[in-house]
């Protein structure tokens, strides 16, 4: 040991010192920045009380990459502690503290707000509705996230980060074992953010089953959003499961309850049954909606429809159904018995059914169609080869008494990160370009995506390849370094570089998003991808009613089977004498002041102090008594502001 | 917003809620009973259980009946999707309680 001098002691304590001066000179600027160019009013007026759909999945997707970016960098740094063996860059603590919250944010703080961005951003503009069914409360739902993800992201400079792992088992987890504040920070900003996740759940279900427009039956439907209603379905019933498990394991820490403690009646076992009772539907949650967005993707960029759609929806339910029946398979080695273990394994490779009937439907979607290979369509096709490969190591993982030596090892890590990032954030990203015009009015630039593209990719594999070896040379999980000579240090060190190219790819995105702003293609047409469904029939960006006057459907892929000809294109164009007042809700800043509330109860419960509670309860109970009496909720825009502004937009008929 | 005619059907109903209150009380009541059977060591481990499970079962009524509408229609002659939502509810709810003991029966072994 030791063979590198300890540089690490004079890195990690400036790393904190460092994080706390970059985050209060950026306070700095921003407050400087709105106050010198009077822009507190508009960001009051146009982004923090709004109600509208569009703002809120943009607000989603913003956050979602500052937390791949927060989220990322905690990689980075665990990829160079374990780049070459016995290095000293991080200390053990400051490991376990970040690769707890890599995970926690990746999972909960990136990956679901960037769902919920696509969610927002598509969902109403795809089944011809105005908004969703709750507005307010979908403002709700995103402030809630936001400072749940607050909560977790200043828990590194005030208190101390959590450290028990993003799955915190009790009975590490508990008072004994973790006496700082790190694990109430895990606790209650899940809870926070898990509340509004709760909400969005019960908001899209009930938007795309009561708010389609006159003609949109169920089959007719676009499969992202089928891939929305499965997921809505996964997290009604999944997220009380998570809300069970934190609260019993926060009055554990809190009122000395024994819920999962080793003395007194305890089971910490029943900690993990709960969690993974959430925990496996939970993936599915952020793999279907990356499922649909593949669907669109290929479908758009082939020319084709997509290739068996009837099994494409039996696959999105069939999964939401059996993704629920898996649980087990994350704790086998527990040793429930052979009975239990061979329930669960056999519900688990039985996904794989449906799951491969997707893989199929989208490769005979492609066949024989004009493919064109823009920016979505790559990250579309670089999915399959990826996900195929995570889903066949998932099959491995599957048969239980093979998993007993997979488990928590690297191999474990390589095939989660393979179906997490090759399925999630590929999903996400083409998402993310394909409905960028829509959001913003240009597209981003087409050759700064293939230089991330091919640096993602290639990084991707140099990165995670490795690490399924290392799991069978025997290197587990949340290990902060290794000796030299196991053989794991030539893997390890390719690896590490994998991570530093993701990285640079990631930067790539940035410097993409930046130069399009100024350079990007604009999107004149409101059609730029020559696009099937219903949001590519608005102008890019959509105006804040959306739809003028509500079209009737008449088919699937209405859109496109009115550019071919089949439908009428002008029923898609308001006409003069159609336009009727239109019923919108109106902006709140309740949401915001509901939700700064419960980070008040948040900080409260995390420190153990009593006023902040009592403050923060008593304005989340004013909050909602208002809200209770409120009936001046919306409002009529008037019929000339509708006419102007869609003559303007010179789609006004008649 | 869900279509742009019907209001919301709170702004028309006078009548205090009573349901509501009724529905609050019993499954206060509810979960009170259960925290006093483990809190005083009344039953042993199996009455306790299936009495917990009873009172867990009672409180799914209540909920279902005092604040989810489920013998409700909206009204408009579509399929009623509260009925189809809330059977996957139960059939889940019966799944994760029933195989969370099955699979952790294994402790009653260990221990």
């Amino acid at each position: 040991m030791n063979t590198v001098p300890h540089w690490g002691i004079f890195i990690t304590e400036p790393m904190i010192l460092g994080s706390d001066v970059m985050i209060v000179l950026t306070s700095v600027a921003i407050v400087f920045a709105l106050t010198k160019f009077k822009k507190w009013g508009w960001l009051w007026r146009e982004w923090l009380t709004t109600v509208d759909h569009k703002k809120i999945g943009i607000m989603y997707m913003i956050a979602a990459l500052l937390m791949l970016f927060r989220g990322g960098v905690d990689a980075e740094l665990m990829r160079t502690q374990l780049a070459l063996p016995n290095l000293s860059f991080l200390d053990a603590e400051h490991y376990d503290e970040i690769f707890t919250t890599h995970g926690t944010i990746m999972i909960l703080f990136m990956a679901m707000p960037f769902v919920f961005a696509l969610f927002n951003i598509v969902v109403p503009l795809q089944i011809g509705a105005r908004d969703v069914a709750f507005p307010y409360l979908n403002a709700i739902s995103f402030w809630l996230f936001f400072f749940g993800a607050f909560l977790m992201n200043i828990s590194f400079v005030i208190g101390g980060s959590p450290d028990a792992g993003w799955t915190s088992y009790p009975p590490l987890s508990e008072l004994g074992f973790s006496n700082g504040p790190g694990q109430n920070y895990y606790l209650l900003a899940l809870q926070i953010s898990g509340i509004g996740s709760i909400a969005t759940g019960i908001n899209f279900l009930v938007t795309i089953l009561k708010m389609r427009a006159p003609g949109m039956t169920l089959w007719r439907m676009p499969l992202f959003t089928w891939s929305v209603l499965a997921t809505s379905i996964l997290i009604l019933f999944a997220f009380p499961a998570l809300t069970i498990a934190l609260a019993l394991l926060l009055l554990d820490r809190t009122l000395g309850t024994h819920f999962f403690t080793m003395l007194h009646g305890g089971n910490p076992m029943m900690f993990i049954n709960l969690f993974w009772i959430w925990g496996h539907p939970e993936v599915y949650i952020v793999i279907l909606p990356a499922f649909g967005v593949f669907s669109e993707v290929i479908s758009t960029f082939s020319r084709k429809a997509t290739f068996g759609y009837g099994s494409m929806v039996f696959a999105l339910v069939a999964i939401s159904i059996v993704g629920f029946l898996t649980w087990v398979h994350h704790f086998f080695t527990m040793g429930a018995g052979a009975d239990v273990n061979t329930f669960f394994a056999i519900a688990t490779m039985v996904i794989a059914i449906p799951t491969g009937v997707k893989v199929f439907n989208w490769l005979f979607t492609m066949y024989r169609g004009r493919i064109r290979m823009t920016l979505p369509m790559m990250w579309a096709v670089a999915f399959i080869p990826c996900f195929a490969i995570g889903g066949a190591t998932g099959v491995m993982l599957a048969v239980a008494p093979a998993d007993y030596q997979y488990h928590n090892s690297y191999f474990l890590i390589a095939h989660f990160h393979q179906v997490l990032i090759g399925g999630t954030v590929f999903g996400m990203i083409a998402g993310m370009y394909y409905w960028w015009p829509k959001m913003f009015g240009f597209l981003l630039d087409e050759r700064l995506g293939k230089w991330a593209f091919w640096f993602f990719n290639i990084g991707f594999y140099v990165c995670f390849l490795p690490q399924y070896a290392l799991g069978l040379m025997g290197m587990t999980r949340r290990i902060y370094t290794y000796p030299a000579g196991l053989g794991w240090t030539v893997p390890n060190f390719i690896s590490t570089i994998g991570a530093y190219l993701m990285g640079i790819g990631f930067l790539f995105i940035v410097w993409q998003v930046i130069y399009s702003v100024k350079y990007g293609e604009r999107d004149v047409t409101g059609d730029p991808w020559d696009g099937r469904t219903l949001e590519w029939s608005l102008p890019s960006p959509a105006p804040h009613y959306n739809f003028a006057t509500i079209p009737t459907i008449e088919g699937r892929d209405a859109w496109w089977m009115a550019k071919q000809g089949q439908l009428d294109k002008n029923a898609f164009l308001p006409k003069k004498s159609d336009i009727k007042p239109i019923h919108m809700p109106k902006n709140s800043g309740r949401p915001f002041i509901l939700s700064i509330c419960f980070f008040i109860i948040g900080i409260g419960l995390v420190f153990g102090v009593v006023p902040f509670d009592v403050i923060g309860g008593l304005g989340v109970a004013f909050c909602m008594f208002r809200r209770s009496f409120e009936y001046d909720t919306d409002y009529y825009i008037p019929v000339d502001e509708v006419i102007h502004t869609e003559s303007a937009l010179g789609r006004l008929q008649g | 917003m869900a279509s742009q005619h019907q209001t919301p059907t709170a702004h028309h109903e006078p009548s205090f809620p009573w349901q509501y209150v009724i529905g609050y009380v019993l499954s206060l009541v509810l979960t009170v009973i259960p925290l006093w059977l483990v809190l005083d060591h009344v039953l042993t481990p199996t009455p306790l259980t299936i009495g917990i499970l009873f009172c867990a079962v009672l409180q799914i009524f209540v909920q279902l009946f005092m604040f989810m509408h489920f013998t409700h229609g909206d009204g408009s002659g579509e399929p009623a999707y509260q009925t189809v939502v809330l059977s996957i509810g139960f059939f889940f709810t019966v799944v994760f309680a029933g195989a969370s003991i099955w699979i952790m029966s294994f402790s009653s072994q260990v221990q």
